[in-house]
Formats: structure tokens, C-alpha cells, sequence
């Protein structure tokens, strides 16, 4: 288990007398302090870490957020910002002495601009919430991290959220224009807006992907897309993971940027097929599920190319949709894998790493090769064009010493996902979870430029602690000029 | 002039900064300098240039991935993408006939001042493709950020922080950028004889369309004729253009789609695959504005919409302009003064967006801001981040804001 720091013993003991101070800020029911109900915030999606916070705190407005805010920085109150609690890293993990931010309340979308193609929503929208109200223009946002259900837009910037079609329309980071910031002090910062390029330093860029150690966000302005005229899947399987990363390489080569390029390796295949009858191929090592767009002669003549290249690396099998419903029907095993592995084994390690596409056969090999000296399964899914390794861990929580083994057999990847020239996580964040791998992708001299970073938004570093950095060093103290 | 060291490696940069550090010197950061006349001067007794640092370290094609010391030239890079059969994304611009410098635009003075070209409507900005970066702060530390890979949200995000940082927080010295395949054919629609609220208008009904429209430019009639490849296709007031980048089979298909689309803003004229290229070129490097050598440039970024009413403002000053961006990015060249200053970037600031004085007489850029003054509180942001980079501030001082 990673440690959590010490609770501050001088918090704990004036528990009343803060939340008597925050109540009045917000409204004494947008305060949660009732054991039981601070229950359903004890952890995130990373399930396996519980800490009950100090209380719950869900504002409505900006303003509640910074006098929250200015209240807990005065008084030396550590803050936890959420969103819905869908990281997979325990980015929103609570702290004993800490309270949480929740942001859910703040759900309202703001203003849609069709003919400056922009949205403003307030940070506890869901991901799938903006694309749902702009959807009957056909428009779309594009970021779509396969938890858009529940996931919040303020939680997608934390997180610098990816999603299957992020190597075609790019993360978070690159369809955000705007953002409404709290400051620990309490001071509320409009960042960006409808145009592009903010002036000034890049804030929007340091914010995204910061995991709510440098301010809270309350609002925020995307960038929203008209969708193309129509989309369609293939299936190719392969009989090695050598090969079926050789096909990934012609096809990137070629010329030809997929909307999605998945991988998945026999025993994900195995457990989807299982779970969705999706009439995967059982008899295949790998398989790709490779996604066009445009018109139908657009699509055509994409998969014309596509069904070329695969061919020459002698697939197992190939299988062109002709219609949305046969598209539908080969990406139902892959959108529901989390949930097919689930069912073979109640609990698994999700992990994240990201790799120089060339090294998949690598490091799939290693990863066979751990697996059988840790003794626990794992199963690959891999967001191919962009080198984004999803390896599943399977253990046992019932059983201490299979999620040790778990952990350490995770760890291992990520450092394997670093020695080749990869890096610890592609979307899912540090959190706790990787904390304290940071050194393994950081030398001390890197780390500490971003600490200091930290220091110049939060010098006490209220917000969120414990989380991204090694709890090892003392944070830096930036001089202010 | 000023002395200029160039370090042949990273270490030799570490140490030339670090021994500024130690006396407090202030050093003039460039690559080749051809952008020194952008922003506010530096005043500097010594220059810290990037330009040994010159190469390319890796280029991986199929992974989509190219990196190079900070002091390659630009065009270096373009060449080997191209025998690839590949570019870099944001199209960055070719300023040296707009700001009068002749030495080669490098890698690091692209990235560190952000400047992006028409692509970047569709396809983001210089910094959304910096991978990873290597750079050394203001007490001479090598720090790294970012890596080779495509997707990487490990710890914060420093490589954003730098790019478009004016050389104010770091000097790079390797930076790797995601590329991608360039597109077998292009093609353009020009939409003649509208004026700037329609052909923005028409711009925005093509940005709205399913087609993947790459590139959206609206010229005025004095700044369309200056350019061979619309050549009879101009009528006053101005010609919209969009352009459509893909594989041969989709660019004749969608150009026609969308031209029925925009039917109502009249009959579009298509300009092929060779034409259109030359074209795009010209608008990427702010050939259309026609700027005299006393004017003054400016680069403003609005909300699209907002386009026009920065325009009417350049127009009212005799200026010359013209948008990319679909209208949310207004080249203004005009008179060099504060009166004209002041009435553009009042302008842009009515219409939500920010503004960059390109290109102005020293005594202007000198005595004007030549970004949007930072209020208060994200002033004290600045500071505070720029301490945590360079502490003695040292590099590249009052480059952004006169006392940062
Ligand atoms: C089944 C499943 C599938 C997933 N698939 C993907 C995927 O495909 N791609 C992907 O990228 N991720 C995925 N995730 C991870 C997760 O959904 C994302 O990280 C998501 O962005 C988190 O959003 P959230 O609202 O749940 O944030 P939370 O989990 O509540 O918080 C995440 C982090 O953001 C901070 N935070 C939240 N809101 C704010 C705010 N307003 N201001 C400042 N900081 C804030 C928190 O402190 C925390 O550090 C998946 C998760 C699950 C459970």
C-alpha cells in the first residue's frame, strides 16, 4: 500500500469549529459531515484506497468555491477537489484532515456557440453531457474517456483526459480555449475565453493535466466540432503481437490517421469475447479494431487502403462493417472490456503506461514473461496509434498478498514503459498510485522545477497534497519577486 | 552588438546561464534571431544563441514522432519530413520578410514564441504538438519534460509552460514534436465579392461543416490582389477561402459538397492542388497584408465572429488587414503609434480577445505593452512562476512585459 501522509493532529481537533466556519459560505446542506454519508466519498476509482475526509463540501457558484477557499488556506485546511471520483489513480482520494471540494452541484452549461464553435459549462458537467447538448446540431466534444457517462469536464482537465479518438482530435489540453479558476487565495482567474491562443504565459496548458494541485476549476470554455458524415470499423486479427505492431506501423506509414487504431491481445480478446459475443476472433494472438471516417465512398475507399495494408501481414482473419450496426458490433467487446475482465476477475489493476509504438512486441513479451513469474493474469488493451498500453492485472483484494504482488507486478510495467523510452501514465494521471514512481521517469533536478511550479500557485501546498510528488522531499519555497 | 555565445552542447548552455546567474547578468536569448525584432528588446550586454545545438536526433516515422536540438533550422526539419511524406502540424509561419531578418527560423524560436499558421483552426497550435522538451532554467539546471510519446500526462506539464514563453522561463535546447502525414492533395474554395462580416460568415458555415475544413482565410480586395494564385478570382469587397487537406478522392468530393453548402454566399471557384498550396504559404506568412516598412504589425486572436469588428478599427486608422482563423486571427498593419496602438488592441479587448504588437519601431515596443497587460492577481502568477524558473531573472527580461 502507498503511504498517506500524517493527518495535522491541531486539524483533526478543530473539526467543529471549521466546518462552523465553512458552513456559512456555502449553506449548512451543502456541507456533508455525517459519517455515513461521507462514506460515498471515501475513494475515487482507484477502489482499493478508502480515507474518509474531514467533511464534504459541494458549492454552487465560483464565489463559494473561493470563500472556501480563502477560508481554508487562512486556516491551514488541506483541500481534496472532485469531480465524480472516476480517477483511476486516487487523484480525488480524500485526506483525513482534509476537505473536500465536490463540484457536482456546479452542473450547469453555460452558453453554446455554433458559429464560433465554442461551449462554456461549469466544471461539474459530464464529459458526455456537453457532446449530449450540442449532439442535435451534430456537434461533439471531442475528448471521450470511455468513463464520459460520469466523468466531469473539471475532472478531464485535472486529468488531461484521452480517449479512443484522441489520435485523430487530441486530448484535453487541445480542445480547451477557457478556464475560470479558484486560486488557493481565494482570487478567481478567467483564463483563455472563445479564442484561441491566451495570451501571457500558457495557463490553460500548465492547468490541464495538474491534478488539482494548482487551482480549482469551476468553469470552462471547449472547443466543440461538427462530426463527420459517418464512421465505420474493421476487425483484423493477427497471428503474433510482432505482427499485428508491424501492421500498426505500415498503416500509420501509409499515410493513413484512423479516428481509433485498438490492439488487443489474446487474453483481452478472450474475456470480451466472452463477456459480448462479439464474434471475435478466439483463435487469433491479436487483434486490431481500426475506425474511418467521412462519407460512404470516403469510408470506402479508407478501408480499401486499410484492408491492402493488413493484408500483407497474413491476417488470421478480417472482417469490413457494411453497416453502423456491424461497426457497433465490433467495438461492443472492446467498449465493454473493463467490465468483461471484471467478470472473470472481480478485481484488477488497471494500468496506463505509454510506449514508443516500435516496442509493443517488447514489452508485450516482458509482460507475458512477469505474469507468470508474479502468477497473476493480465490482459493488454492498447490504444495502438499512440502507444497508450492499457495492461488489466487480475488479482484477489480478499487476499493482501495478491494485491501487493498486483502492485508491484503494475510497477514493474511502468518502469519497463520508461526503460524503453515510454512514460509512467498517458491518461489516468500520477495520483497516488504512481507517486512515488515519479523518480524512475525524473531526475531530481526535473521533479523540482515542477514542485517549484506547485510552490508559485499553492506555496503551502494546501491543494490536493500528496498526490503526483514524492512525499520524500520538503517542498521548495519559491521567492517571490 | 553584443557579444554572442553559442555552446556548442547542453552543458556549455547550462554553463554560460549559470554564470549569468551567479553575476546577475541579464542574457538576450535567440536561435538565429530572426524573430529579435518581435515583442519588447531585451537589454542585454550578453547573447546566449541555441543555434549549435542544430540537428535532428530521431525521426520515427510510424510512430509519428521527430526531435531535433532547439537551433535547427526550421526548413531542415520541413525537408526531412517531407521526404517522408510528412509535416508539421500547425504549419508554422516564415515571418523573416515580414519582420526584415534573413537568418533561418529555428526549431526553438518556433516553439518558444508559439506561432502557428492557417492549420491551426483545425489542428492546434505549435505547443499542442511539443511532445517533450529539454531545457535549461535560469540558474543553469537541465530540465526535462514531456517525453517522446504521444500521450503523456506524467507530472505537470512544463513543455507548455515553455513553449510560447518567449525564452522567459528556459532556454530549450531539444525539443520533440508530434508530425503527421501530409496530405496527399489540397484543394480551396474562394468565395468572391463579400464583404468581411459575410465572408466570415461563410467561413464559419464551412468551419461548421462535416468537411474538415483545414484552413479558413478572408481577404480583403487590396490584400487578394497582391497574390498570383487568385489571380481573377477576386471581386470587391473580398474573397473568403477554405481549404480542404486529405487523401485525392476526399478533396474532390467534400470541395464539392461544400461549395453546394455554401451556395448561398455564391458560386465558389476552386483552386487546385498546386495553387492552393502557394496560396496557404502566403497567408501563413502574412504576405497578403502588404505592411509599408513604417507600419507597425499586429497579430490579434478574437472569437471568430469578433473578426470584423477588429477590422472596422484597423480600417478606421487607413490600416491594411486581413483574418485568418475563420476571423478569429486579424493581421493589422498601420500606422506605428500609440493612437493606432491604442485603437486596435481597445478593439480587440472589446471584442473578449488578445493581441501581440508583432512589429514596431524599438521606441514603440519600448514605451507600449506589447501583450494585453496582465491585471493584478495573474500578475502576481506571473512573477511567481517566472521566479520558479529563473530567480534571478535573468533570461530574456522584459521580453513579454516591461520588469518580468
Ligand atoms: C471505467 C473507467 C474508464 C475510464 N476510461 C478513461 C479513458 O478512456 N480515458 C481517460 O483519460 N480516463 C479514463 N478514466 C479515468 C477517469 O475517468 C478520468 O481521469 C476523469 O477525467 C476523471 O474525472 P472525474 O470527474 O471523475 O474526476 P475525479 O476522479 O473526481 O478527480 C480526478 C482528479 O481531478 C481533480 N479534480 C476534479 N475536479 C476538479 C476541479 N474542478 N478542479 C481541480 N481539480 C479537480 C481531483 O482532485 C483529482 O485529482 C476511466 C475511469 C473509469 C472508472
Amino acid at each position: 500500500m502507498i503511504a498517506l501522509p500524517e493527518p495535522k493532529p491541531e486539524v483533526l481537533a478543530r473539526r467543529d469549529a471549521i466546518l462552523a466556519g465553512i458552513a456559512p459560505l456555502v449553506g449548512p446542506e451543502a456541507v456533508i459531515d455525517e459519517p455515513h454519508c461521507l462514506r460515498a466519498y471515501e475513494s475515487d476509482g482507484l477502489a482499493s484506497y478508502r480515507q474518509a475526509p474531514l467533511a464534504v463540501v459541494l458549492p454552487e457558484t465560483t464565489e463559494q468555491v473561493a470563500a472556501v477557499l480563502r477560508f481554508c488556506r487562512r486556516e491551514g485546511v488541506r483541500v481534496v477537489p472532485r469531480g465524480a471520483g472516476t480517477s483511476l489513480s486516487g487523484g480525488a482520494l480524500p485526506l483525513a484532515d482534509a476537505v473536500v471540494i465536490g463540484l457536482m452541484r456546479m452542473n450547469r452549461i453555460l452558453t453554446i456557440d455554433y458559429v464560433d464553435r465554442v461551449a462554456t459549462v461549469q466544471a461539474g458537467v459530464t464529459n458526455l453531457g456537453i457532446t449530449a447538448a450540442v449532439a442535435k446540431k451534430s456537434f461533439f466534444y471531442a475528448p471521450d474517456p470511455s468513463s464520459q457517462l460520469a466523468c466531469m469536464i473539471g475532472g478531464n482537465i485535472a486529468m488531461n483526459s484521452g480517449g479512443a479518438h484522441c489520435l485523430k482530435y487530441g486530448v484535453t489540453a487541445n480542445n480547451v480555449l477557457g478556464l475560470t479558476i479558484v486560486t488557493i487565495e481565494g482570487e478567481i482567474l478567467a483564463l483563455g475565453g472563445a479564442h484561441l491562443d491566451a495570451a501571457g504565459y500558457d495557463w490553460l496548458g500548465i492547468l490541464t493535466g495538474s491534478e488539482g494541485q494548482l487551482a480549482i476549476v469551476t468553469e470552462v470554455t471547449v472547443r466543440i466540432l461538427r462530426a463527420s458524415e459517418g464512421t465505420r470499423a474493421m476487425l483484423a486479427a493477427f497471428r503474433s503481437n510482432e505482427v499485428a505492431g508491424a501492421c500498426v506501423a505500415a498503416i500509420i506509414g501509409s499515410g493513413i490517421i484512423p479516428v481509433a487504431l485498438e490492439f488487443m491481445d489474446r487474453p483481452a480478446i478472450h474475456a470480451c469475447e466472452a463477456f459480448a459475443h462479439a464474434g471475435y476472433p478466439l483463435d487469433a494472438e491479436a487483434m486490431l479494431i481500426i475506425e474511418v471516417e467521412g462519407n460512404q465512398a470516403e469510408q470506402d475507399d479508407l478501408l480499401a487502403r486499410l484492408g491492402e495494408i493488413t493484408r500483407r501481414f497474413d491476417p488470421s482473419s478480417v472482417r469490413v462493417a457494411a453497416t453502423p450496426e456491424e461497426s457497433a458490433a465490433i467495438w461492443k467487446g472492446r467498449k465493454g472490456a473493463f467490465g468483461a475482465v471484471g467478470r472473470i476477475s472481480p478485481d484488477y489493476l488497471c494500468m496506463d503506461g505509454v510506449i514508443p509504438t516500435s516496442q509493443l512486441p517488447r514489452v508485450l513479451r516482458r509482460i507475458g514473461e512477469m505474469s507468470s513469474a508474479y502468477g497473476l493474469a493480465v490482459a493488454n488493451i492498447f490504444h495502438a496509434g499512440d502507444g497508450n498500453l492499457h495492461p488489466l492485472i487480475l488479482f484477489d483484494a480478499n487476499d493482501p498478498q495478491s494485491m501487493a504482488k498486483a502492485e508491484e507486478f503494475g510497477a514493474e510495467i511502468l518502469k519497463l514503459c520508461v526503460a524503453v523510452g515510454g512514460c509512467l501514465t498517458g491518461e489516468h494521471g500520477v495520483g497516488v498510485e504512481k507517486r512515488d514512481l515519479m523518480p524512475v521517469q525524473f531526475s531530481p533536478a526535473d521533479l523540482d522545477q515542477q514542485r517549484r511550479v506547485k510552490s508559485a500557485f499553492d506555496p503551502d501546498w494546501l491543494l490536493n497534497p500528496s498526490k503526483v510528488f514524492p512525499l520524500t522531499v520538503a517542498p521548495p519555497v519559491v521567492r517571490a519577486a | 552588438m553584443t557579444d554572442i555565445e553559442a555552446p556548442p552542447d547542453e552543458a556549455g548552455v547550462a554553463a554560460a546561464i549559470a554564470a549569468a546567474a551567479v553575476a546577475r547578468e541579464p542574457l538576450s536569448i535567440i536561435g538565429n534571431a530572426s524573430k529579435a525584432p518581435m515583442l519588447r528588446p531585451v537589454q542585454a550586454a550578453r547573447t546566449l544563441s541555441t543555434r549549435e545545438l542544430a540537428g535532428i536526433t530521431l525521426h520515427s516515422p510510424a510512430e509519428l514522432v521527430l526531435a531535433a536540438g532547439a537551433g535547427t533550422p526550421l526548413a531542415v526539419i520541413e525537408q526531412a519530413l517531407a521526404g517522408q511524406g510528412q509535416h508539421l502540424i500547425a504549419e508554422p509561419p516564415d515571418l523573416r520578410a515580414l519582420l526584415g531578418t534573413a537568418a533561418p527560423p529555428t526549431l526553438g524560436g518556433t516553439v518558444g514564441t508559439n506561432l502557428s499558421g492557417p492549420r491551426r483552426i483545425a489542428q492546434g497550435a505549435m505547443r499542442d504538438h511539443v511532445l517533450g522538451l529539454r531545457a535549461v532554467n535560469g540558474e543553469g539546471i537541465p530540465i526535462r519534460s514531456g517525453g517522446r510519446v504521444l500521450k503523456n500526462v506524467t507530472g505537470l506539464d512544463l513543455c507548455k509552460l515553455i513553449a510560447g514563453s518567449h525564452g522567459t522561463l528556459a532556454v530549450m535546447t531539444e525539443i520533440t514534436l508530434k508530425v503527421l502525414p501530409a496530405p496527399e492533395r489540397t484543394g480551396t474554395l474562394a468565395l468572391s465579392a463579400l464583404d468581411a462580416a459575410t465572408g466570415v460568415a461563410a467561413l464559419a458555415a464551412a468551419l461548421g461543416s462535416p468537411y474538415a475544413v483545414s484552413g479558413a482565410a478572408y481577404l480583403p480586395e487590396q490584400a487578394a490582389v497582391a497574390l498570383p494564385a487568385l489571380a481573377g478570382l477576386v471581386a470587391s469587397p473580398g474573397v473568403a477561402l477554405a481549404r480542404i487537406e486529405d487523401f485525392a478522392p476526399s478533396v474532390a468530393y467534400r470541395t464539392e459538397r461544400l461549395a453546394a453548402e455554401l451556395a448561398r454566399f455564391g458560386t465558389a471557384q476552386r483552386i487546385e492542388d498546386r495553387e492552393s498550396r502557394t496560396l496557404w504559404q502566403a497567408i501563413r506568412d502574412a504576405v497578403p497584408l502588404g505592411a509599408r516598412p513604417e507600419d507597425a504589425v499586429w497579430r490579434v486572436s478574437v472569437r471568430p465572429s469578433g473578426g470584423p469588428r477588429v477590422a472596422a478599427a484597423a480600417a478606421a486608422l487607413d490600416g491594411r488587414w486581413f483574418f485568418d482563423w475563420g476571423g478569429g486571427l486579424v493581421w493589422i498593419a498601420a500606422r506605428a503609434d500609440a493612437a493606432a496602438h491604442r485603437a486596435i488592441t481597445e478593439a480587440a479587448g472589446a471584442a473578449g480577445g488578445v493581441w501581440m504588437l508583432l512589429r514596431a519601431p524599438d521606441a514603440l515596443r519600448t514605451a507600449l505593452p506589447v501583450l494585453p497587460p496582465v491585471p493584478p492577481v495573474l500578475g502576481r502568477l506571473t512573477r511567481r512562476v517566472k521566479a520558479a524558473f529563473d530567480p534571478a531573472g535573468i533570461l530574456n527580461p522584459g521580453r513579454m512585459y516591461a520588469g518580468i
